[in-house]
């Protein structure tokens, strides 16, 4: 049992050295195969992490009246935060939304002029909320528009006009989020059938030497067990290039990308996610070679 | 040894490609099959090494009906025949020694007799010096004594040969010839198919002559008789 295995791997390993163009242009293949299931891996890495950062830009700003006291805006601030749906309420005083604002303008000289013309603070308060989910929204600001306490204080919320792009976005969100994976499938199935058509190509070139085998007495199992060994063996060097062609690609990325992803790192996230990927990998050479290798030598080996 | 009991064999659309063949063979034998191309040779041969099914009849190798033998025991069968064809059919990707060596590897035989049986056989079809040739790198003569090294090297019961020498020169078709008596005279059956009348001759021992799917002469010393 131990010499039939031994000798099946070293026969797989002899034929898949031997077959040089072949085992090239398997390889080739699977690369390939393999190099767009890496892509689909960091892409939703990439568009999860954009999402996210988009969806923590969404807020909501509760603007309070100039007569409403830091106190009252600060009672509303503490009510909202024990919401269960409100990730964080930002606090902006009167003072600060001033200084803001005259940062905002300081080359706008006639803007500035009007405001101290004005004498006095003309700016309120404000809050700025942020929810766990956008489509929570809707739920704060009825909250807001019926606490008696707070809407007496309230001079406006910000939110009806922001509502559309609201929307727009939690819908892009979803649209993205289930056309990625819906391409991502399609990549998939495609590349594997192109990688399965490769390997089958590849054996269909040795059916007489299978059927030579057969007629010298050898067993399915020693028939079939080399070819799926070398099937094996190009997908896991197919899987090790990928492997090694991301580095540049997630290098470059990294250094170029990162701001306009908002901040993500896809080198960081590369190296630290390594045994991740390395697994998804070279984990689907290694069924690819397989499974292409069983199947196509099966087709060869009916008597 | 082996016995055809009325076997026929139909082709789909109803002709015949054997015909009521009754045909016993002792061990030890020399048999020549003769006849046109079409008649009958290979296809005998064939359902000898259950790669076709009779339509009607039986074929029996040492009290066994080969043709109800399960797919999973055929290859425990056919290690009980070599197999030589006009063609050679070697492993294009092993060398001379590997092909012989494989036949061992797939009878499941351990390392130290392959080490030792190979080149004993390499000798004996005089290719000691070639064996880490690939077949490409041979001439016919060479390729058909390496196919003849993996058909004895398992020490078969029976060599089956289909028209080993229709692709060889007259030196080498006599050199395969005289491997093949060789063999015969140390004690395994062989079976030939051939069109080549001096081979025939030369032999001097029973020769079967088929026409159009049956057996038309049996003769225990024959001569090339069409």
């Amino acid at each position: 049992m131990l010499m039939t295995f031994k000798r099946i791997l070293a026969a797989g390993a002899t034929s898949f050295a031997r077959s040089g163009l072949v085992s090239f242009a398997t390889v080739l293949i699977m690369t390939v195969t393999l190099i767009i299931v890496g892509t689909l891996l960091l892409l939703s890495a990439v568009l999860t992490n954009t999402l996210a950062s988009i969806q923590n830009k969404v807020d909501v700003n509760v603007y309070f009246t100039t007569a409403a006291q830091a106190s009252e805006v600060q009672d509303v601030q503490s009510r909202l935060q024990q919401r269960p749906d409100v990730a964080a309420v930002t606090f902006t005083s009167a003072d600060d939304a001033l200084a803001q604002f005259r940062q905002n303008h300081t080359s706008d000289t006639l803007t500035l002029q009007a405001l101290d013309q004005l004498g006095g603070n003309p700016l309120g308060a404000s809050l700025a909320v942020r929810a766990k989910d956008p489509s929570q929204y809707a739920a704060i600001v009825t909250f807001l528009q019926n606490d008696s306490a707070a809407s007496s204080i309230i001079d406006r919320i910000n939110y009806a006009q922001n509502k559309v792009i609201i929307d727009r976005l939690t819908n892009a969100i979803k649209a993205t989020q289930e056309a990625g994976l819906a391409i991502a499938l399609l990549f998939a199935i495609a590349s594997v059938v192109i990688a399965l058509a490769t390997v089958r190509l590849a054996i269909y070139s040795a059916r007489d030497e299978i059927a030579v085998m057969r007629l010298v007495g050898a067993s399915n199992t020693y028939i079939r067990g080399p070819f799926i060994v070398a099937g094996i063996i190009s997908g896991l060097i197919s899987g090790l290039i990928a492997l090694a062609f991301f580095f540049p690609i997630a290098w470059y990325a990294g250094r170029s990308f990162t701001e306009w992803l908002g901040g993500f790192n896809l080198f960081t996230y590369y190296v630290s996610n390594f045994p991740y990927i390395f697994l998804v990998i070279i984990g689907s050479g290694f069924g690819l070679g397989a499974i292409a290798s069983f199947l196509a030598v099966r087709r060869y080996l009916r008597i | 040894m082996i016995y055809f009991d009325k076997v026929t064999k139909l082709y789909r659309d109803g002709t015949p490609a054997l015909e009521d063949i009754t045909l016993s063979i002792a061990p030890k034998e020399f048999v020549s099959i003769v006849g046109h191309s079409g008649a009958g040779k290979t296809t005998l041969l064939k359902m000898l090494l259950v790669e076709e099914a009779p339509t009607e009849g039986t074929i029996y190798f040492e009290s066994t009906d080969v043709h109800s033998l399960p797919k999973s025991m055929l290859h425990h069968y056919r290690r009980k025949i070599g197999m030589v064809f006009q063609d050679f059919r070697l492993i294009p990707n092993k060398t001379a020694y590997e092909n012989i060596a494989f036949a061992m590897e797939a009878a499941g035989r351990p390392d130290d007799e392959i080490a030792s049986d190979v080149p004993h056989i390499l000798d004996l079809v005089d290719l000691t010096s070639k064996g880490g040739h690939f077949p490409h790198q041979l001439s016919g003569g060479e390729q058909q004594r390496v196919a003849i090294g993996r058909a004895i090297v398992n020490q078969p019961d029976l060599i089956v040969a289909d028209e080993p020498t229709g692709n060889l020169d007259p030196v080498n078709t006599y050199e395969i010839v005289e491997i093949l008596k060789k063999i015969n005279e140390l004690g395994t059956t062989v079976l030939i198919t051939t069109h080549n009348k001096g081979v025939v001759d030369a032999m001097g021992k029973r020769v079967i002559t088929m026409e159009r799917g049956r057996i038309v002469r049996d003769d225990a010393h024959g001569q090339y008789i069409l």
